[in-house]
């Protein structure tokens, strides 16, 4: 296990409840440097919240967060720009901070957009948004992501891409991720913690230990048990007896 | 040189267009065109508040007007009600009660219509010290505040996640729209200050890409605002709020014909 000093962000037994209903309970869990942490689960399960709870973004949430960095990146699920403000791709690159232009061509290279960089942020479709979205994110190099679906509507070969770069970002960076999920193939091959939420944790651990749950399985079925386990040989790291990850 | 009425006044202008340019663009991609009309139809109850009991005009229209913004708030949070409706609320009765209370204050004789829609007369030495010490205080906060404000402007959860605390950031927005109705009252009237804010803005959107540009091209259009409307008020003995108002008015009507973004079909 690594020690205390690594860990960026830590939920205890944390949730969420708006008009009397809970969007999700009692979950914890911790994303530390360099690791990659998912969250899977059903539409309506609470990944986001439970992002949002990690982000600060909640002030009236039960149990507690602790976050140990100011420098967070995040890529929002929904975003809603109100296009009465004339915003470029530029402009929307300093949002939060200022970067100098290196910085930001890196960044919009890395995500393969810079030649829209002038561009209107209206104009942009989906896609291209998205990517946007994440160069912004990646840009800061913060020492926490946080990316809720960040390659929607991003053409097959993109999304393969993209997820590369996530790994690669996190491994050069030295930067934790707490990321959302629906694409079930790709990311598990990179991640080194899953924790499967259906309004609480139902369960967690690397994705070899959640694909074999019982839990998972009834949630997801068989099948997406198997996509997992079939990325087994894949992994990077070997699992202990004790649940421990080990780096070859 | 301050001793002409005329170059107070424009002086005066210079200085609330310096400061309603900016501002304007904040109140436009914020949306709160109405919340400025608000606060500025509460001055009324400011500037008589100052007569009673013998008070600095700008300061007590920023007190009431900073008073009717925290009533707002709270009432938002406690009733059902939708924020128009409130806004609607808070705006006429401040402005009936305004007028109320100087139908009592029958000692005093009021140019009701110098305050409605600003009289340049009444522009002294002492106002444009408001005007400038002010407008730089407003300038100064506002540039301190601006990432902060502008990132939870395009998205609050970004700003929010991002550590740039957007709630104190609206917060101050809230007391510096406070302020430039108090020492713009003069000038625009308070009938037509949320105009002062808005045209000019307004009619940078129309020939902006970038929101830099959008602020720059705000405060000229104030500027052009100001001179075109005061010497057009010299020449023909019109009030100088609407004839400030009526110049930004064709500034915007032109601006039309330079529109710089298609008009998007999901809007």
């Amino acid at each position: 296990m690594s020690t205390d000093q690594n860990i960026l962000v830590k939920l205890n037994d944390a949730g969420l409840q708006l008009n009397n209903k809970w969007l999700v309970k009692g979950v914890s869990l911790q994303v530390e440097k360099g690791k990659i942490v998912t969250l899977i689960g059903p539409n309506g399960s609470g990944k986001s919240t439970t992002a949002k709870i990690a982000l600060g973004i909640y002030k009236k949430i039960d149990g507690s967060v602790e976050k140990y960095t100011n420098k967070v990146g995040y890529v929002p699920q929904k975003i809603s720009i109100d296009w009465t403000l004339p915003l470029r791709v530029s402009d929307f690159m300093v949002l939060t901070e200022n970067l100098n232009n290196e910085i930001i061509d890196e960044a919009l290279s890395l995500t393969g957009v810079i030649h829209l960089k002038d561009k209107n942020l209206g104009d942009l479709s989906g896609g291209e948004f998205q990517r946007v979205l994440l160069a912004r994110a990646i840009s800061k190099k913060p020492d926490l992501l946080v990316l809720d679906e960040p390659v929607q509507g991003v053409d097959f070969t993109g999304e393969i891409a993209l997820y590369e770069l996530i790994k690669k970002i996190s491994d050069e960076l030295d930067c934790g991720i707490l990321l959302i999920s629906h694409d079930l193939h790709t990311v598990m091959s990179a991640t080194d913690h899953v924790v499967c939420l259906n309004g609480h944790v139902c369960c967690s651990g690397s994705p070899l230990d959640v694909a074999k749950n019982n839990e998972y399985k009834a949630l997801f079925g068989e099948q997406a048990s198997q996509i997992l386990s079939r990325y087994e040989h894949k992994h990077d790291h070997i699992h202990t007896d004790e649940g421990e990850i080990k780096k070859n | 040189m301050f001793d002409d009425f005329f170059i107070r006044a424009l002086v005066a202008g210079i200085g609330v267009a310096l400061v309603t340019g900016p501002l304007g663009c904040f109140v436009i991609w914020r949306r709160l065109s109405y919340f400025g009309d608000t606060l500025a139809h509460s001055a009324l109850l400011g500037v008589t508040l100052a007569f009673t009991m013998e008070f600095n005009i700008a300061l007590s229209v920023f007190i009431i007007s900073s008073l009717i913004a925290i009533i707002l708030i709270q009432l938002q949070k406690k009733t059902n009600l939708p924020g128009d409706a409130l806004l609607g609320l808070l705006a006429h009765s401040s402005l009936a009660v305004g007028i109320v209370v100087i139908g009592f204050l029958t000692f005093i004789r009021f140019d009701i219509m110098g305050l409605l829609f600003g009289d340049i007369l009444a522009v002294s030495v002492d106002d444009l010290l408001i005007i400038w010490i002010g407008g730089a205080l407003i300038l100064i906060t506002l540039k301190f505040i601006w990432k902060s404000l502008f990132a939870s402007t395009v998205n609050y959860e970004l700003a929010e996640a991002e550590g740039l605390n957007p709630d104190r950031a609206k917060a101050i927005f809230t007391i510096l729209m406070a302020a430039i109705i108090a020492i713009s009252i003069k000038m625009v009237g308070l009938l037509l200050i949320t105009g002062m804010l808005i045209i000019p803005a307004a009619m940078a959107r129309n020939i902006s890409t970038s929101p830099q540009k959008m602020v720059i091209y705000s405060i000229i259009g104030g500027l052009l605002s100001v001179i075109i409307g005061l010497f057009t008020s010299l020449e023909f003995n019109t009030s100088s709020g609407p004839s400030i108002i009526t110049a930004a008015l064709l500034l915007f009507i032109l601006s039309l014909f330079k529109i710089k973004q298609s008009i998007k079909l999901k809007n």
